[in-house]
């Protein structure tokens, strides 16, 4: 047996007026995890589809085990051991979990019923030689994202794959989950499999691949053994050039209190009696375990969630944000956590996306709006976001991750908000992109405002927040100083009441 | 031993809430069952205003009534677990009553279409409608399956073309467009005779008919590749897909499975109703629709009971029975009707609303 699990060679694949990939190569080599690098459009989905089928390639070799394959479409590939993890994952969520592990090939009983005991089984069997702790027949709805993408790969292991491709899968765990992943991938590795990972995480890849492969506009660019490849080199490979700092310097110094929240529960989550206050130019960091409240704080805040009792006063001001249309009127804004499923209207322009949330700036003579008025100000925030898109009439679903985030930040600069509530800005998107998201928050602040982040990347909550807030079972664990802290600290508060 | 655990631990977890959160259990445990709760009250009620309401012979009623409907419910639920529906339901059963009657008219009858045929065996006119649904059914699923077409559109064509072949049928030989009626006994002994009976009170055959079907739907929903298929794809069609699920093969099958047991409904119906015109089957689909919904069966996909559908049958069949017990205005009834549905929609909704 070669040593090498799966190749692909030189594989080409054009759309109309698009090189997608010009020689595209990897090499993953048996019991490795192998990380596949590049920023949004160098190509990595573009060949994961051509190895799952989904594409046809238009030149090129792929070989799996030394043996030439092409694999007509994602359930070939899954017979022949080679099983991908979808970033979103893609579940029937009102079935239980052994059904989506089954689904296509129910085990039967006489040739015509299917068998729950079997598939029951089975599925035990699976979970526990990877250590999971799952029923099988719990409903599919009940399960957190990370033990669903649990699920997905023990699906993964149930047809035998030895190359299994993780795309972003850290992208919505918490640290703790990631720990659990990273502990299931390294027990996969000893079995033999191939991992092909992909993710934007520069602190994950050195921590867990063996190799690391980079792309850039279609092309293979380096492949090299992981400590070879220290980060700045990876970063300057992907982007083509020298990017200095990850973050932007932070300028400017806070102000007046502009945002004060006082003992805020909330109805029907578990936040408890959480107090801070914001100053103007400032950036505040949550920080916190998954479930420890983060989100459900800023939706509260924002009046998406109900608040049972608590105050909030701006400029010194009670208000009540009693729902997100008196939240905007007071303004407030809240990027979601979610953009594909509560931030972007993916089947509508970019003008549309922009405009959305100011449209009572656009009318004439109080009914009518004017298409002028909204164009212009969709190509004043293309300018100003620096947002990369063929013309402002381009559906937002065919931006990049990080493009649509800037046609999101636009639509709620255009409200002029002054307390922004950011709920992990950067999730999926990549390094490049990610430093101009860093910058526009950074110019909203020096401009007076108030912003709060929720993140999972403690990096940039360090690098780019003034102070940090740590959540923990839905309290408020402990504030502190970006300036003088560490994470060590920051994760010891984060599991203080969890 | 499960189930009695889980009770236990139910019981110790309640003593366990603050008296607050023992308020808000007791609302929402409140609210959940707030369907039977009202279905027991109405009960109560009628019952009050009318002792006749629970005698045997009228319960029996509701019980055939309820089972007369069952198969064409199972048939839809099916299509709307699919994140479907289908419109075309109740004139699919208005053509198959007829075609039932038409070719199982007595002898010598006065008024018979086809004057020249012998009365066909019973089997053989039961598998001829089931033949028609099941292909009507047919075209709904493949139109929705190849085309693309959201099942509404597809089944809202197909409900006036059925009906456009119906009364065709109804001008064969010298019927123009006349209702058919005279049918053969032993047609009608089949259907509404009955082997078992309660001192007086005599449960007609098809309500067995009906029992048979269910058993056979639930094994078809719980037990076969089939029916966990058709759960996947209205769940997630795209994740079926990907997974090997021949999902065109699914919805095919299930708009033909549906459009079988129209034709059961229909064979049933001429019989039962002993006279059929154009009109038989009107508006079938509209109730069968309702008590899928009230039943637990989502237009979301995915999500649905063989137990729902019966509940949600029986308990329509109940208040529809129980308005005309108390002589409510047969145009109110309309209006009571529709008030019935949305509440009962409004409240099952909350179960799958996330409330933040």
């Amino acid at each position: 047996m070669s040593d090498i699990l799966l190749e692909m060679r030189n594989v080409e694949k054009s759309f109309p007026g698009v090189k997608a990939l010009d020689g595209a190569q990897l090499k993953l080599r048996r019991g490795t995890v192998h990380a596949l690098m590049g920023e949004n459009g160098a190509g990595k989905s573009t060949l994961m589809k051509c190895l799952f089928g989904i594409y046809e390639k238009d030149a090129g070799e792929v070989l799996l085990d030394g043996r030439p394959v092409s694999f007509k479409n994602p359930k070939d590939a899954l017979e022949n051991g080679v099983a991908m993890v979808h970033q979103e994952l893609n579940q029937a969520m009102t079935r239980n979990v052994m059904d989506n592990i089954w689904l296509g090939r129910y085990p039967l009983k006489f040739g015509i019923f299917t068998s729950e005991s079997e598939m029951y089984k089975r599925t035990a069997e699976i979970f526990k030689s990877l250590g999971l702790t799952v029923d099988p027949a719990s409903p599919m709805k009940k399960l957190s994202v990370s033990t669903r993408q649990m699920v997905e790969i023990a699906k993964a292991v149930s047809y035998g794959a030895k190359v299994i491709v993780l795309d972003e899968p850290t992208s919505s765990l918490t640290d703790e989950e990631t720990e659990r992943l990273f502990r299931i991938i390294s027990m996969l590795k000893e079995r033999g499999c191939g991992i092909i990972y992909i993710s934007h995480k520069m602190e994950e890849i050195r921590r867990i691949s063996d190799d690391v492969t980079v792309m850039r506009d279609g092309r293979h660019i380096e492949t090299d053994r992981t400590e070879n490849m220290p980060m700045e080199k990876i970063i300057k490979l992907m982007v083509g050039r020298e990017l200095k700092e990850r973050f932007p310097e932070k300028t400017g110094e806070a102000g007046d209190v502009i945002l004060e929240v006082k003992n805020l529960t909330a109805e029907h989550s578990h936040v408890k009696d959480v107090s801070f206050s914001v100053r103007a130019g400032e950036v505040v960091g949550i920080a916190g375990l998954g479930g420890a409240g983060r989100t459900e704080v800023l939706e509260t805040i924002f009046g998406i969630a109900e608040r049972r009792s608590g105050e909030i006063f701006l400029y010194g001001k009670p208000v009540r944000n009693k729902n997100p249309i008196e939240s905007i009127k007071n303004g407030f804004a809240l990027i979601t956590e979610e953009r594909r499923r509560d931030g972007i209207f993916g089947i509508l322009d970019i003008t549309e996306n922009t405009v959305v949330s100011s449209l009572d700036k656009y009318r004439l003579g109080g009914v009518l709006l004017s298409e002028g008025k909204m164009k212009s100000e969709t190509d004043r925030m293309i300018a100003a976001m620096r947002i990369k898109t063929p013309s402002k009439s381009a559906k937002i679903r065919s931006l990049s991750g990080g493009n649509q985030q800037k046609v999101i930040m636009g639509r709620w600069l255009l409200t002029d908000p002054h307390v922004l509530l950011l709920d992990e800005p950067t999730r999926g998107i990549d390094v490049g992109a990610k430093y101009e998201i860093y910058s526009l928050i950074l110019e909203l602040a020096s401009r007076g405002r108030a912003v709060i982040m929720v993140s999972s990347e403690m990096p940039e909550l360090l690098g780019i927040c003034d102070r940090i807030l740590v959540m923990s079972g839905g309290r408020l664990a402990g504030e502190v100083r970006t300036a003088d802290t560490t994470q060590e600290e920051i994760m010891e508060l984060a599991a203080r009441f969890a | 031993m499960d189930r009695s655990n889980k009770f236990l631990s139910g019981i110790t977890s309640y003593r366990q809430m603050s008296r607050e959160d023992r308020k808000r259990y007791r609302r929402e445990k409140l609210v959940d069952n707030s369907l039977y709760i009202f279905l027991v009250g109405a009960i109560i009620l009628i019952q009050i205003l009318n002792p006749k309401f629970l005698s045997l012979p009228s319960v029996v009623n509701i019980i055939s009534l309820s089972a007369a409907n069952l198969p064409i419910a199972l048939g839809i639920a099916g299509c709307i677990i699919l994140a479907g529906t289908d419109l075309s339901a109740g004139r699919i059963v208005g053509l198959t009553a007829c075609v039932s009657a038409s070719l199982l008219q007595m002898a010598g009858y006065a008024g018979k279409m086809f004057k020249n045929l012998d009365t066909l065996p019973v089997w053989l006119v039961f598998l001829i409608v089931i033949a028609i649904g099941g292909l009507i059914g047919l075209v709904n699923g493949f139109c929705t399956a190849k085309f693309h077409l959201h099942p509404f559109i597809v089944t809202l064509a197909t409900q006036l073309i059925t009906y456009g072949i119906l009364l065709m049928y109804l001008m064969n030989g010298d019927n123009n467009g006349q209702s058919i009626s005279g049918l053969d006994e032993k047609y009608t002994r089949f259907i509404t005779g009955s082997l078992i009976r309660f001192g007086d009170v005599a449960i007609p055959n098809y309500v067995l008919y009906s029992l048979i079907v269910v058993v056979i739907m639930w094994v078809i929903w719980n037990k076969t590749t089939l029916g966990k298929n058709m759960f996947a794809v209205g769940s997630n069609e795209e994740a079926a897909r990907v997974s090997g699920v021949n999902t065109t093969a699914t919805v095919i099958l299930v708009f033909m499975l549906a459009g079988i047991m129209y034709g059961i409904t229909g064979f049933i119906e001429a019989a039962r109703i002993g006279s059929n015109s154009a009109s038989t089957g009107l508006n079938y689909e509209l109730d069968a629709i309702a008590a899928c919904v009230i039943g637990g069966v989502s237009f979301v996909g995915g999500i649905g009971k063989i137990r729902g559908v019966i509940t949600g049958v029986v308990l329509l069949r109940i208040i529809f029975v129980g308005l005309t017990f108390l002589r409510i205005d047969s145009n109110m009834q309309y209006v009571i009707k529709g008030l019935i549905i949305l509440v009962a929609c409004a409240l099952d909704m909350r179960k799958y609303l996330v409330r933040k």
